[in-house]
């Protein structure tokens, strides 16, 4: 027998190993492709063997394949037969090339649950830790489930190597399979204390990913942590505590300080412990100063040892300063200029780091001199990608928060003149885009603007020298475009339009000639207006010729638009000459083609326009769509609103009922079709709801557990928004006049609005008249639609910006009489924003479809006074690029209002102060006024921000839900006013009963007190009083009585559907338990 | 959380690749191609900090590298990891140096004919994205108690293998002469940090 084995090794032995396999494909240079493909020929042979050997032989080298990137899934079977082996070396073989190649959708995987599971419990401890290093790999949810128990019970294995090994794998079974989390946790608790410090350190890791995602459940554990800390020497694990204690400060204020001392002792020991505190730093000031001394030693004077660490302590400390920027502006200001240093350093990591800081540095004092310096190391930069970085700073830097920061829009203009010498930029674009943002909402700078732009398209030939970087000629298109439209800043307009018209044009790209020929129809008129007015005829004519002339050359573009605007301007022009022939003045003519101002419109300037009177946007223009027709389509049925002629008054009671019988119908049908592919439910529900739209899909979820809901197409949320708000537009105008009476505002919230710190002291240099108005509405995109629908487009967009001017001023006379009456009432109510604590109203998560932006919401509902709900809404970036513009809109119901500042619609937004980069959060708070409190309600709102990567503007749909709860203030009160109050009859009375409570009574107090904000009077046995009252002042006493499973509620209080509401929210509260 | 754990040479070889979350063979490849391609053109005294490429994950992502002779070690982490920590891991503390004890001196030819050992040696340092240990005497006592294992699995019947594989192997120190003239500068002499 022995023989026998060794003859079949020695057979083996000139098999191929790892080893050989290596050694011929670097003998093979020239054709390994070839090699391999035969090597691979080789193993599928060995792989077809019944012995064992040979298979993990070849399964060894297959993982080596897969390194340099082949295809091996084929051989997945084969795999699990290796890690079926009992012996450990092919088992080893079998799980190492699992661990490289499995993954989720790998459908053999199933076939390992019981050999798995039969290593995990295997004597020897290797088999187990190699099974549990594979599983880390390649662990499914259903693996997960079907194996987290087994690894439970390794988790108190007697060997320190198995348990630290299942402590950690179980974090990925939490990420497959979220319900082990809680059977498991106390295991993972205890492993905290675990004598073996491997284990320890593995289940701080794991309670440290854990706490990342959801830092709130694990603030129970910090007095453990401390003790922690304080105890281990283990730098590993002191990191990943203090990392802990990062998330975990903001959600408790005094750990802060409980941890300064610590910390102190730690980093005077452990220079490196700083990294990660720097995580804390935001917490409290102490610890900023105390980072910013570190800071400062790493920046200035390093570590003195080795030049490497030096770069790795300023980039570290760079990275820390960027952190506290967010909470201390002021503290890292004042390092400006050793920020500015390190824009000289000659690692690009560093540099790009400083940028990131300079970014949130400026102001207006000293944005000049920041950019100036910018300027210096963009022509010193070599390495297009460094110097491209540079100049979205620059203009990012500058452009922030709608130019809060500029004082001087000449030197702003010049600054972007400059750039466009800059050579192979990619970044034309984003600077024609700023020059055309500036010119046009910038009046005071229009004069130096053309002369800039004018010299610009003079000297064309400089930009478009090397054609083959494309890039910088975008430049020539906002040249172009602000030369014609605001020709008559023009000092030399014939020049230009010859430099406009030089054949040399006509190797631009197609997008820039069609708005070059368009704005040169634009300063033709404007010359011959010039020369009209000399009675000088001749140069009139000349002028025309100059045009027809050229002109031809445009009329044989490649590019169709660049054709069509050529060969109309041409007739045109044409048709002029003969005029100017008959000695026709045709100047005012010509000019009245472009006369009138083009003004940014917003995205959403079409919410402005009023609907017409008499039109019914929600009455049928055709039939109702057959059966056959999906649901999905109805939304855009009504949506054809561009055709209100056809619109009349139609039965619709009659048509509603039809549909929801229709409806009915077919979701029966659908039911029982068996390849009728269901939705999940959620947008299932908001398919076969969205004729009413009241149900823009959106999740509520409670806040200890984020979820993430993926949302509707895009399409079909603006389609129901704008059905939604015209809804409300024409309720609104049906209750107007009893609104007015009613509404109280006052001027709180508005403050929020301002920017992070005011220098109105600063006087500007050069005094520029911002249209404000439009001012945070204007979107580089909506740019070109204004161009390209020139024309007609004009007159509307005029039209429908005087209406909404309109529109606001009638508004603002209505908050002012609300204000007047606000204030009276504001006296009363006043003692009541002590006792307003925060509470949750409600967590939304959403997802977009989008792969890119992802934010999450944590809102939160802040009582302040009788008609005032303050809501914090956290936002938090979560996807990986910047967001900025974010506004924050919520659609007004008759009761809730948005407190909007002064001046703005009824339907604007509030722009969020600030702007998000990756990962981090943010809070804004937004104040709303709330009429009545007895019913609970949900509004609907929208997010609406900018991708600064992709520059296009994205939304998020979100839902507040003011529960009647959440208008409720714990209130003590002492029995004696509590009989009174009982005795005074005024009171309505109500009850209800839940059943099935398993759970001690006084947890049951505490839970009415935690989540409805009542306070308990006073409790004997199983029966409690319980005492709230209203932000408006109504009491609410309750009656609590258990008896077995059973609890009874009597309620009293003096608005019976206040009550009501209560109770059905309490009962709600205990049913979801 | 560590993402992915490359080692490649000079050339951008990988000699080593270890991803935790899953992506297809191409893409690895192209991560690997775009992390050397980063990483390469970085000078010597720089930090050894890199903002993550565009493959492996947007800006909650960092790499995290170190430059050995002809090889580089670079770790993807997300922003759980402490910067330093991950530095020291490479190098001072455990990975680099546990390979050097393991392989004795260890050279590019090592990590290049014994992938494999080089997986199971790192399995004992990072599992499933997270760092196990970071005690190396504890990681070279597990080892080599798996690689005793081994040998006495093998026993007589694996003798014979073994010795012609020590015969293929005493070629070793010939063939970069015979085969790349390029990885002659393999050895790692003197590594500044070690010990």
């Amino acid at each position: 027998m022995a023989l026998k084995i060794v003859k079949g090794s020695i057979d083996r032995m000139f098999d191929k190993n790892l080893q050989d396999l290596v050694r011929g494909i670097r003998n093979h240079k020239e054709d390994e492709a070839k090699y391999i493909s035969t090597c691979i020929d080789e193993i599928k042979q060995e792989l077809k063997q019944d012995n064992i050997a040979v298979k993990a032989n070849a399964v060894c080298k297959l993982t080596y394949l897969q390194m340099l990137g082949y295809d091996v899934s084929w051989a997945a079977f084969n795999i699990v037969e290796v890690m079926s082996s009992s012996k450990f070396t092919y088992k080893r073989i079998g799980y190492l090339a699992a661990s490289q190649c499995f993954h989720e959708s790998t459908d053999v995987i199933m076939l390992t649950t019981n050999q798995i599971r039969k290593d995990l419990s295997s004597p020897n401890q290797y088999d187990t830790g190699v099974a549990l290093t594979g599983l880390s790999c390649f662990v499914t949810p259903d693996l997960a489930r079907d194996l987290a128990n087994d690894i439970m019970t390794l988790m108190s294995h007697t060997k320190p190597y198995i348990r630290k090994k299942a402590v950690l794998i179980m974090y990925k079974v939490f990420l497959k399979y979220p319900e082990s989390l809680r059977p498991a946790f106390p295991r993972l608790k205890e492993k905290l204390e675990d004598p073996d410090p491997g284990v320890q350190s593995a289940a701080v890791n794991v309670i440290c990913e854990l706490a990342r995602r959801n830092p709130k459940n694990y603030l129970s554990l910090a007095p453990l942590f401390f003790k922690l800390m304080t105890s281990s020497t283990n730098n590993w694990v002191l990191i990943k505590i203090i990392k802990l204690f990062g998330a975990l400060t903001p959600l408790e204020p005094r750990l802060g300080k409980k941890l300064i001392e610590p910390l102190t002792n730690l980093i005077h020991r452990k220079i490196h412990i700083f990294s990660s505190h720097k995580m804390l730093c935001s917490q409290s000031h102490l610890i900023v100063s105390l980072s910013r001394i570190a800071v400062l030693i790493s920046l200035s004077s390093g570590m003195p040892n080795h030049s490497a660490s030096i770069q790795v302590m300023k980039y570290l400390g760079l990275l820390a300063m960027s952190k506290i920027l967010k909470t201390h502006p002021k503290s890292v200001q004042s390092h400006k200029d050793l920020i500015l240093q390190c824009l000289d350093d000659k690692d690009e990591s560093i540099r790009l780091r400083a940028l990131d800081l300079l970014y949130g540095m400026v102001s207006k004092k000293n944005l000049m001199e920041i950019v100036k310096k910018l300027m210096l190391h963009v022509d010193k930069a070599e390495g297009t990608t460094y110097r491209d970085e540079l100049l979205t700073k620059i203009i990012d830097i500058c452009s922030q928060s709608n130019y809060q920061y500029i004082t001087n829009f000449e030197w702003y203009i010049s600054i972007l003149v400059e750039l466009t010498r800059l050579e192979g930029t990619r970044h034309g674009h984003l600077i024609a885009s700023q020059m055309l943002d500036v010119a046009i909402r910038v009046r005071a700078i229009r004069v130096f603007a053309v002369a800039q732009m004018a010299t610009l398209l003079d000297n064309a030939h400089l930009l478009t020298g090397n054609m083959q970087r494309m890039g910088i000629c975008e430049v020539l298109y906002a040249a172009a475009w602000i030369c014609g439209e605001f020709s008559e800043h023009l000092e030399n307009p014939m020049q230009t339009l010859e430099a406009m018209l030089r054949p040399k044009v006509a190797t631009l790209p197609g997008h820039i000639q069609a708005v070059y020929v368009q704005n040169a129809a634009k300063l033709f008129a404007t010359v011959l207006k010039n020369q009209e007015g000399n009675t000088d005829s001749t140069a009139a004519q000349e002028t025309s010729q100059l045009m027809i002339d050229r002109l031809p050359l445009f009329v044989q573009s490649a590019n169709l638009e660049v054709q069509e605007r050529a060969s109309c301007i041409l007739q045109l022009v044409k048709y002029i000459q003969k005029l100017q022939q008959k000695d026709v003045e045709v100047a005012e003519e010509v000019c009245a083609l472009f006369a009138g101002e083009l003004n940014p419109v917003a995205p959403k300037a079409q919410k402005k326009v009023p609907v017409p009177e008499g039109l019914d946007l929600d009455a049928w223009i055709n039939e109702p769509p057959s059966e056959s027709e999906s649901e999905d389509e109805q939304p855009k049925a009504i949506f054809a609103k561009e055709e209100p002629k056809h619109s009349r008054p139609r039965h619709t009671e009659v048509d509603e009922k039809e549909l929801a019988r229709r409806r009915e119908a077919r979701k029966q049908e659908q039911a029982n079709n068996p390849f009728y592919i269901k939705a999940s439910p959620s947008s299932q529900k908001a398919y076969q709801e969205a004729p009413g739209v009241e149900h823009i899909p959106v999740v509520q979820i409670d806040l200890s557990v984020p979820l993430k809901v993926p949302g509707l197409p895009m399409s079909d949320q603006y389609v129901k928004l704008e059905e939604e708000r015209r809804q409300k537009e024409r309720a609104d105008k049906k209750k107007k006049e009893k609104k007015k009476r009613k509404e109280k505002r006052s001027g709180r919230g508005r403050k929020h609005d301002s920017g992070p710190e005011s220098e109105e002291d600063i006087t500007p240099a050069h005094m520029v008249d911002i249209v404000t108005e439009e001012m945070p509405e204007v979107h580089r995109s909506c740019l070109n639609i204004t161009m390209n629908l020139k024309g007609n487009a004009r007159t509307n967009m005029i039209s429908a910006k005087k209406s909404s001017k309109h529109k606001k001023k009638k508004q603002k006379k209505e908050k002012e009489e609300k204000e007047k009456k606000k204030k009276k009432k504001h006296h009363h109510h006043h003692h009541h924003s002590d006792g307003g604590g925060e509470e949750s109203v409600q967590n939304g998560t959403v997802e977009e479809e989008e792969p890119l932006p992802v934010s999450v919401y944590d809102i939160q509902g802040n009582l302040q006074d009788g008609s005032q709900v303050v809501v914090s809404v956290i936002f938090e970036n979560k996807c990986d690029s910047f967001l900025k513009s974010m506004e924050f809109n919520v659609l007004d119901s008759l009761n809730s209002k948005l407190q909007r500042p002064e001046g703005s619609g009824p339907h604007d937004g509030l722009t969020v102060p600030f702007q998000l980069p990756p990962g981090v959060s943010n809070e804004a708070r937004f104040v709303f006024t709330v009429q009545s409190i007895v019913m609970p309600q949900k509004l609907k709102g929208t997010l609406t921000f900018i991708v600064k990567d992709s520059s296009t503007h994205e939304k998020l749909d979100f839902k507040l839900h003011f529960t009647c709860t959440s208008y409720l203030i714990t209130t003590p009160c002492y029995s004696d006013a509590f009989a009174k109050l009982l005795e005074s009859g005024d009171l309505k009375c109500s009850s209800v009963r839940l059943e099935g409570v398993i759970m001690p009574f006084h947890h049951l107090l505490a839970r009415i007190c935690f989540h409805h904000h009542f306070s308990v009077v006073e409790r004997i046995d199983s029966c409690a009083s319980m005492y709230s009252r209203s932000i408006q002042g109504h009491h609410v006493c309750l009656l609590v009585k258990t008896s077995g499973q059973t609890v009874s509620i009597d309620a009293k209080c003096d608005e019976p559907t206040l009550l009501g509401n209560v109770l059905d929210e309490i009962k709600q509260t205990f049913s979801q338990c | 959380m560590i993402k992915a754990i490359l080692i490649f040479n000079n050339h951008g070889k990988p000699r080593l690749s270890k991803f935790y979350e899953h992506y297809n063979e191409d893409t690895e490849q192209q991560i690997i191609r775009e992390t050397f391609h980063l990483v390469s053109k970085r000078d010597e005294n720089v930090c050894n900090f890199l903002e993550g490429g565009m493959l492996i994950g947007g800006s909650d992502y960092k790499l995290i590298y170190r430059h050995y002779a002809t090889l580089y070690f670079v770790f993807c982490v997300d922003s759980s990891e402490s910067e330093l920590g991950i530095l020291d891991l490479i190098q001072v503390k455990v990975f680099v140096e546990t390979l050097d004890k393991c392989f004795e001196n260890v050279c590019e030819l090592d990590l290049i004919f014994h992938v494999d050992k080089v997986h199971n040696i790192l399995a004992e340092m990072v599992m499933g994205g997270m760092v196990l240990e970071t005690n190396m005497n504890e990681i070279i006592t597990q080892v080599d108690a798996q690689n005793k294992m081994e040998k006495s699995e093998a026993g007589i019947a694996g003798a014979p293998a073994r010795a012609v594989s020590a015969v293929k192997n005493m070629n070793l120190p010939e063939m970069p002469r015979n085969i790349n003239i390029g990885d002659i500068s393999i050895k790692v002499p003197n590594l500044p940090s070690f010990k």
